[in-house]
């Protein structure tokens, strides 16, 4: 038979598709064809298989050699490949017993070596999810894709190995070669788990510790307006260490965006923290969204899904830039669309923005020191579209710390006490919000917070005036219902009161002075 | 003659007799022309055969098919042409074979013939 068929997964986006590798020795001179729309990369997988295969002891046929991946139309990247069509080729000459329904995802090294790829973690939940759940990786790559649920994971270090393993006759093949695990992968520096900022680092500053806590009990998005100096980027650091632990289906969907990001590392493990970006305000919109060229890639707010997104001096951001986030902050979610595709990535982050309230800074309190005109002031301030603040449930506005409160570390609460609150409001959220299919209050949509969740008339007088006024808008009036919402399940009670209810406007409109 | 041309030479003698043993005519053996040199012409049937040989000692420094490259084999074909022009006849059915003779000098001869190449 000059016919070796294998299978491997191709990645668009974060939806990973089974491809079919089909390799054909046909008898004329020796060439090598990769068809299926294959991008440079892939089609460099030629010269990489051939040194492969020698280097193993099991050199591929002198004869030309078609290797087509199908479906045909689907664009292919990168270099996970190699091993799926060496592994067809060496079929297809007879080298090798038939693979069967082995998914192989790996590149090669010239020398024969197995070598990582990114995207691991993806591309094995949808060969499971495909129903092909048998799996060959490179050594490097076992532990991440060890971590989807029934997948049946083999890790080989060489070609040689896993040919051997296939039936390949072991008298030629080169079975001493045994790399250096180091080598095989890339160990990103650093990455242990670092120093995490806690709390009782914040001196004073108790109306924005209160605003920091609801943020995290009811994954609402937060705006920080105050001085150079207040403190604002020190608390926004500090939110992620309050978040709870993911699940595992969120840990899975995190994991597998950081896997399509970094560097294919050995060392990859769930990652249970929420994770914190937190781009440079000189960032383009594609840096932040996605894209890129060929098939888009997943920008800082995705990389942030399920964590924190920190927008530092939120103001001086391209104005386009911010108003890009409009989109997932209502759907939780990207779809990039590219001459060569389109490609969807999760983005349910949590918006955390930072800004001075002018260009001077100083327009804080009574203002007497700033420099600013009012109308600086009011475009400074309009830079960050109404649109996207409405967006924001807590808008907070950071005072310069004073010398009462400076000074005594130890006497601030820790993250570790906040952190336990936090974690038991997100309880009393899933208890009650479970049956509709939701977790956090931050999710609630406005038709249940006004139909099953409907609070009565009393409760939400102080709102309906707001509302009646035209200081809230409608969206603006559900926020702070399910602020009220947080606000209640952080202090134990079943429904929120009036008391609750006022502080969550208060929480809204606490920056909202009029310039 | 230097080693490298008795090897070659040796080669064309050895895929001369192959040829022969699979039922084919030699027409001519080293046919030249401003443009190159033919190693074989045949005859396979109806079909002219013009044969290419290449000869290698052993496979350290590759096979001898992955020598014939694109450029010599559009070079076959115009010696092709050429032939049939000095001969003054048209064969309708014309091909290029290209013949890998592997010997060692020790062992016996390894050839391999792929026909209608490119």
């Amino acid at each position: 038979m000059a016919l070796g068929r294998t299978y491997s997964v191709a990645l668009v986006g974060l939806n990973g598709y089974i491809v079919e590798v089909e390799a054909d020795i046909g008898q004329t001179l020796p060439a090598f064809v990769i068809l299926g729309l294959p991008d440079a990369s892939l089609n460099e997988a030629k010269e990489r298989i051939r040194s492969a295969a020698q280097n193993s002891g099991i050199p591929l046929s002198r004869r030309k050699i078609t290797a087509n991946l199908i479906p045909a139309s689907l664009p292919k990247r990168g270099s996970g490949f190699d091993l799926a069509i060496a592994m067809a080729v060496l079929l297809a000459a007879n080298d090798i017993r038939p693979t069967g329904r082995t998914v192989f995802i790996a590149e090669l090294g010239l020398d024969g070596r197995l070598r990582p790829v990114r995207g691991i973690l993806p591309a094995v939940m949808a060969a499971v999810r495909a129903g092909y759940p048998e799996v060959v990786v490179a050594r490097a790559n076992v532990a991440e894709a060890e971590l989807v649920p029934g997948a049946q994971v083999r890790g080989y270090a060489t070609l040689a190995r896993l040919a051997f393993d296939c039936g390949a006759d072991p008298q030629d093949l080169v079975l001493d070669f045994e790399p250096d695990t180091e080598d095989s992968g890339h160990p990103e520096p650093g990455t242990g788990p670092a120093l995490a900022p806690d709390m009782c680092d914040v001196s004073g500053q108790a109306a924005a510790r209160r605003a920091l806590e609801v943020a995290a009990a009811g994954a609402h998005h937060l705006l920080l307006t105050g001085p150079p100096g207040a403190g604002k980027t020190m608390l926004a650091e500090r939110l992620p260490g309050l978040l709870p632990d993911l699940g595992d289906t969120e840990a899975m969907e995190v994991t597998a965006i950081h896997s399509l990001c970094s560097l294919p590392s050995g060392s990859v493990q769930l990652l249970r923290r929420p994770p914190y970006e937190n781009p440079h305000h000189t960032a383009t919109a594609v840096a932040i969204i996605g894209g890129g060229s060929g098939l888009p890639r997943p920008g800082a707010a995705s990389r942030a899904h399920r964590g924190v997104l920190f927008l530092d001096e939120a103001p001086e951001y391209d104005r386009g830039v911010l108003d890009a986030l409009r989109q997932p902050l209502e759907s939780g979610e990207l779809v990039i669309h590219r001459s060569a595709g389109s490609a969807a990535y999760p983005a349910r982050f949590q918006l955390v923005l930072a800004a001075n309230p002018c260009p001077c800074g100083k327009a804080t309190g009574k203002g007497v020191d700033c420099i600013c005109t009012s109308i600086m002031r009011r475009r400074y301030q309009a830079r960050m579209s109404g649109p996207l603040l409405d967006r924001v449930d807590i808008q907070l506005e950071v005072e310069r710390v004073s010398l009462a409160g400076f000074g005594q570390p130890a006497a601030e609460e820790g993250t570790a006490s906040i952190a336990e609150r936090v974690r038991a409001a997100r309880a009393r959220q899933l208890d009650r919000l479970l049956p509709f299919g939701m977790e956090t209050n931050a999710q609630v949509p406005g038709r249940l917070l006004r139909g099953s969740f409907r609070l009565d008339a009393p409760t939400t007088r102080i709102l309906d005036y707001a509302l009646e006024r035209g200081v809230l808008t409608a969206r603006g009036y559900d926020r702070v219902l399910r602020l009220a919402w947080t606000l209640a399940d952080l202090s134990r009670h079943d429904v929120p009161d009036a008391d609750d209810v006022g502080q969550a406007l208060g929480l809204r409109q606490a920056a909202a002075v009029s310039p | 003659m230097r080693a490298k041309d008795v090897l070659g030479r040796r080669g064309e003698d050895l895929a001369a007799d192959y040829l022969q043993a699979h039922g084919m005519r030699i027409v001519e053996r080293n046919w030249r022309c401003p443009e190159g040199e033919i190693d074989i012409v045949a005859l396979d049937g109806d079909a002219l055969v013009i044969a290419e040989v290449k000869t290698r000692k052993s496979l350290a420094f590759g096979h001898p098919f992955e020598a014939v490259g694109a450029d010599k084999l559009a070079r076959l074909h115009r010696l092709a042409a050429a032939w049939c022009r000095a001969q003054g006849l048209w064969m309708p059915l014309c091909r290029v074979d290209v013949i890998a003779v592997v010997d060692d000098g020790i062992g016996e001869p390894a050839v391999e013939h792929l026909k209608g190449v490119g």
